[in-house]
Formats: C-alpha cells, structure tokens, sequence
C-alpha cells in the first residue's frame, strides 16, 4: 500500500502539470466557443437570407461529428493541408471551441428569441439602431439567462479534453498513461487522473455557480428554454 | 476528388468499421438504459446507504473522462486477473458511463410523476415494488425519452473512442484507410459524413418510438 | 339493539404533525351498512383520519381493527387489509399513463393476480355499474372530472373491499360534475356497501347518510343521524358551521 502511495506521490507533480494544459484547453474553447456562439446566434436571428441556413449546416456538423474524428480531421488532414503548423494544444482548443460555439450558438438563440421582439421594438421606437439594441438591451439579458448553460458545457468540455490525448496533447489523460507505460501500474495511476479530473468538476461548478449568483438579475431567468 | 477511389478503396474498409459501431452501439443501448433506470431507481426509493452509492456512482462517471474509463477497464483490470477484449471493455465502459448520464434525466422523470399516483397505488394494496414498477417507472419513463434520446446519439458519437483500444470500428477503419493513402481530409470528411447520417437516422427512429408510446395527456 | 356485523373499529387514534395534534383521540364504530359522513372546517384531521385507517398515515397512537384482525402495526400485511379497504381521492390519481379499463384492472392483475381476461371482465362490469363503459379505452386526460372520479370509484370497487373511503370526492370538481358522482355514491350506499366520506356535500348527506360525525380540533364535537344533527345540534359551534355551509351551498335541509 505504501509503494502504492509512494508511486502515486512520486509521479503526482508531472500528471499535475496536465491540469494546467487540460485547464487552459478547457477555458480557451469555452471562451472561444461563447464569442463565436454569440455572434453566431445573433446571426441565425437576425443576419439576412442565406446565413441563417450556413449556420444551421454548421451547428448541425459540429454538434454531429465525434470528437476524436473532429480532432483527426484537423490534425492529420485540414491542418497540414492548410499548410498550418499549430501545436496539438492549439489545433485541439480550436476544434473543442469551434464545437463549443455550435452548442452554446443554439443556447444564445433561445434566449434571443424568446426575450421577444417586444425589447427590440422598444429600443428601436427609442431611436437605437439594431446593432445598439442588439448591444446594450438584447446581449446583456441574453447572457444572463445562458450562463447557467455553462454550468452544462463546463464538465462536458472538461471529460472531453482526455480525447486530445489522441493527438498527443500534454494534458492530464496523456501524462497518466505516459506514467503507465513508464511504471506498469495502471490501477493506482488512472485512478489518481480520475480523482483529479473529479475535483476539476467539482471545482469549476462552485465558481460558476458562484458567477451565476452574482450576475442574477431578480425575477430573471424564468424564461427558461 | 476521386469517386472511384471513394467508392472502391475507401468505402468497404469503413463499411466494415461501420458495422463493428452498430455492434458497439446495439450492445450498449440497452444495458446503458437498465443501468440508467436501476441506478435512478435506488436513489429515489433505496434506503439512504443505497441512495448514497448511486448518488456517488453517477458523481463519479459523469465527472470523469469515458476515455479514462476506457483505460482504466482495459489497462488497468488485468492488474487485478480481469482481461478483456477491446471490444468488451469498450462495451463496458459505455454502459457504466451511459447509466450515469441515464439515470439523471430518469431521476428527474420520477421525481416529476405526481406524488398522488403512488399514494392510489398503495391504497389499492400494491406493494412499493409494485407500484415503482407499474405506476411510476411507464410515466417517468415516457417523460425522460427525450433525455435518453439525447444520450444514445452522445453513445453513438463516443462509440468512436473504442479505438483508443484498438477495437477497429469506423473511425479507426478510417484511420487505417487515410494513413494508407494518405489522404486525410478526405476520408475523415466521410468519416464524420457517416456518423452524421447516423445519428440523424437514430434521431429519427427516436423520435417515431416516442411517438407510438405516446399516452394522451402525459404532458412532459 | 343492532345486530349488523361492526366492520371497522376505530379506537383512539392520535396523530401529530410536527407541533400541531391534527387529531385527538377519535374513537367510533362503524356497522355494516353504515354511511358516515365526517364534517368539519379544513384541518381538523377529517382526511388524516381516513388515511390513518388504511395505514396511508402511520398514527401516532391507538387503534384500528378490520373486523376482528388489528389494522395498525400490521406492517407487512397491511396491503392484504388495504385490498379490503376501498379509497377515493379528491384529486382521483388515476394513473395517468392508462386507460380507464387499464385503471380498474391493473390492481387486480397485480395485487389480486386474477388472470387478464378475468380482471378485463370485471373491470368492464365495473365500468358499466358506474355509467362510464363507452369510455373505457379512453385516458385519463381524456375525461372530465366527473368521469375521471367515476372510473376512480370503479378502480376501488372492483377490489370488492368491505368498506370504501371517499376523502372530498367532488372538492376538485366543477359544480356541475359533482352531481353525477355523488348519484354514484348514493348508488352505492342504498346497495348497502358501508361507507365513510368526508365532505361539504350536506345535501347528499341529510339525504344519504345515517351518521354525521362533526369534527372540531382533532376531536369528535357532535355526532347523531342527520335529522338530528341538522335540526338539533347540541353544540353552538356545529350550528355555526352548518350554518356557514348553508350560507355557502344553500339550504341543507333540503336532501337533493
């Protein structure tokens, strides 16, 4: 039992540095995904005729395509093809926020319509113009009503980040089995990663929790999707 | 773009991937849904030391990575004498990971059944066994298919990680193929292709099934 | 003297809800035959006691036979006396994902473990006694009201229990639909099946019933066959309430 805890101890600081990568990964989609969501979602309702349609192909691919395919597709194909050289991180942050923007665009888009087109008569009987509605009375609303649909992306994003050791990124999955292969002990190693990645989960919901609370607009959010 | 190579180079290695999938995904429906249901089941109704292992289950297989799990199930149970093949760790590890996702949105269903449908049960004299099976899990059961809906198409999206060990399905036939020859984008492009029409068949053979259970009145 | 058979026993039933005893000591006999109709104002533990009888509601204290077998701490084979003992919602709880055919047979399948063609059978000559055979392949949501508390009644009888329950039967009702139901139940109660129903229904009552029991605090105040009670009642408190019922249902002299 001891050389188990000894084992774990030893190798705990390189699987540990893995949290930093899968976090960084975690939070660039997240972040990538929520702008390119929003921008795409305001989009779907509001840009004119043939863009509503691209982007429906778009979420309808990118919520469609498995993760591993999605990150083959960019590593080994578009990528090289594109003649671009990213790193494994890089390539994997773009594909998981790319797919990110799909799911979160849907939850925007929701929330846009169902705000009403009675806040965007109101603001352009104001005078606003619909890019000063979009901006100052429909966007802010809007993100306060998805933020509790981060507390769904989050754990997602966070259990998908393991497929990128597929493509060899340096994140908590891969350093385990890096130790694995290294210590032939794969019980105690992979069980280590699995309460890593637990506490990860547990973590990051009490801070977004904690966000969802402070943002809260009273009596908001009963326009629920 | 040459359709020739498609059809006849790339397409029957994929086909065969293919249907290792549907093997993977018939294996893991069912079992994942009884799971779903067994572990919601003993956290509503089970006594608190049964409640607490299912509360703890579903913490601990939605909170890890499928690919961990994977891993584990099949790197890691020969070190205590249990070896599996690819194939059945895979399967494994989908249902305990489905059953995790399941059993929320059954949970949810069950705790939305109106609470005077078990109280006409047991006053009819039926047992609580009786009545969870009879009363309670048609309607909860009914309510949570669209949940369950969404989870088998994620079975279906994840049955791609079964590669990770070595089980050859569609994406690792695909792998093979575009290594091969070289030609990437391509066959991932079909690749990601076929699993899209996949699952908009399953959304759709889902959505007839909803349907004919459908019971008047079961509002969601 | 009366000679009919005493079918429940009710001995000092006691029950608290956190600080607040909803009932006090209830004790009364019921023969067969009988119809006793409980009244009171909201709270005074009418359908808590009803509950108490088929172990719905554990009591705190006292107890309750069935014939001559102990009901209370009866534990495991409480479901053989709740098959004897018939009870109806105010709210029906039929379930919702079956028929009314489906509703009725169910508990005969399942409790009774009649065969299916057996329990369809009964359960449509159920259906018929209470009006509703047309609509048996119908759902729940399907049915008004009055029809759904119909296909209730059906469900319990067809248990062929010794004595049935009715806990506000019509409260949940649109004025028009109690009518019906309580036709039902009046029905029932000249067939001679021995009935306890809590209710504000003073019309069937006066008419129907040969006990009113008056509830006040968790206690019996008053209790006497309806002429009696109505015309007479001993206690200032019954006359008010009979008095705010009559204000509220219209005359309750009159039986309907």
């Amino acid at each position: 039992m001891t050389d188990t805890l000894q084992l774990i101890a030893s190798n705990l600081p390189f699987i540990l540095k893995g949290s930093l990568v899968t976090l960084r990964l975690v939070f660039s989609a997240l972040g990538l995904g929520f702008i390119l969501g929003l921008f795409l979602a305001v989009g779907q309702v509001y840009a004119p005729k043939p863009f509503p349609r691209i982007i429906s192909l778009y979420v309808w691919f990118f919520r469609g395509i498995p993760n591993l395919v999605l990150l083959f597709l960019f590593y080994f194909g578009l990528f090289p093809l594109l003649g671009l050289d990213f790193t494994p991180l890089m390539i994997a942050i773009i594909a998981f926020g790319l797919r990110s923007s799909a799911y979160q665009s849907q939850i925007f888009r929701g929330c846009i319509r169902s705000l009403g087109s009675g806040q965007m008569m109101a603001a352009r009987s104001l005078g606003m113009t619909n890019i000063q509605a979009i901006k100052s009375i429909i966007l802010p609303q809007a993100l306060r009503i998805a933020i509790p649909g981060w507390s769904n992306e989050y754990p997602i994003l966070l259990t998908d980040s393991a497929v990128s050791y597929a493509i060899g990124v340096m994140e908590i999955l891969t350093r385990g089995s890096l130790t694995v292969s290294r210590t032939y002990q794969p019980m105690p190693i992979y069980l280590t990663c699995a309460v890593i990645f637990i506490l990860l989960n547990y973590g990051g919901m009490k801070i977004l929790h904690h966000v969802e609370n402070r943002v809260r607009i009273p009596g908001f959010g009963n326009t629920e999707m | 773009m040459d359709l020739v190579f498609i059809t006849d180079v790339v397409l029957p290695p994929l086909m065969a991937g293919l249907v290792v999938t549907l093997k993977l995904i018939a294996c893991s429906v069912p079992f994942g849904l009884i799971a779903g249901i067994l572990i919601a089941t003993g956290r509503v109704y089970g006594n608190p030391l049964v409640s607490f292992a299912c509360s703890a289950y579903v913490v601990i297989f939605k909170g890890t990575p499928l690919l961990m799990l994977l891993f584990l199930i099949y790197f890691g149970l020969p070190s205590v004498g249990i070896t599996l093949e690819p194939f059945t760790a895979a399967v494994i590890g989908f249902i305990v990971c489905n059953g995790a996702y399941n059993s929320e949105y059954i949970r949810g269903a069950i705790q939305s059944v109106k609470s005077g449908q078990m109280v006409a049960a047991l006053a009819l004299g039926m047992t609580r066994r009786e009545a969870i099976l009879n009363v309670v899990l048609p309607q909860a059961l009914r309510r949570a298919i669209p949940g369950i809906s969404n989870e088998i198409i994620y079975l279906i999206k994840y049955s791609s990680l079964a590669y990770m060990l070595t089980c050859i399905e569609l994406t690792g036939a695909g792998k093979i193929v575009a290594s091969r020859y070289f030609r990437f984008t391509l066959v991932f492009l079909i690749v990601g292709i076929i699993y899209l029409i996949l699952i908009t068949i399953a959304g759709k053979i889902l959505s007839l099934i909803e349907k004919k259970l459908e019971v008047p009145g079961l509002i969601r | 003297m009366d000679n009919r058979e005493i079918i429940l026993t009710v001995d000092d039933i006691h029950k608290k809800y956190g600080n607040t005893e909803v009932l006090r000591g209830i004790s009364f006999e019921v023969r067969k035959g009988d119809t006793k109709v409980f009244i009171g104002s909201s709270g005074t533990g009418k359908s808590t006691l009803l509950r108490c009888i088929n172990q719905l509601t554990i009591p705190d204290s006292g107890k309750i036979w069935l014939h001559d077998e102990e009901v209370t701490h009866s534990q495991k084979s409480i479901n053989y006396f709740r098959q004897k003992i018939g009870m109806v919602f105010q709210n029906f709880n039929l379930f919702d994902h079956l028929s009314a055919v489906r509703n009725v047979e169910i508990a005969l399948i399942k409790v009774r473990k009649m065969p299916k063609k057996e329990a369809r059978e009964k359960a449509m000559e159920e259906l018929r006694r209470v009006g509703l055979e047309p609509q048996a392949n119908l759902y729940p949501a399907e049915l008004s009201g009055g029809q759904a508390q119909r296909v209730s009644i059906a469900r319990a009888l067809a248990m062929e229990p010794d004595i049935m329950l009715f806990d506000e039967p019509t409260s949940a009702l649109d004025p028009e639909l109690t009518g019906e139901v309580l036709a039902v139940m009046k029905d029932l109660s000249k067939n001679g099946m021995t009935m306890l129903v809590v209710t504000h229904e003073m019309g069937f009552a006066c008419s129907v019933a040969n006990e009113i029991i008056f509830m006040e605090q968790g206690k019996i105040l008053e209790s006497g066959p309806p002429e009696q009670l109505v015309r007479n009642p001993r206690y200032d408190r019954t006359k008010q309430f009979l008095f705010k019922l009559g204000e509220l249902y219209g005359d309750i002299g009159r039986s309907q």
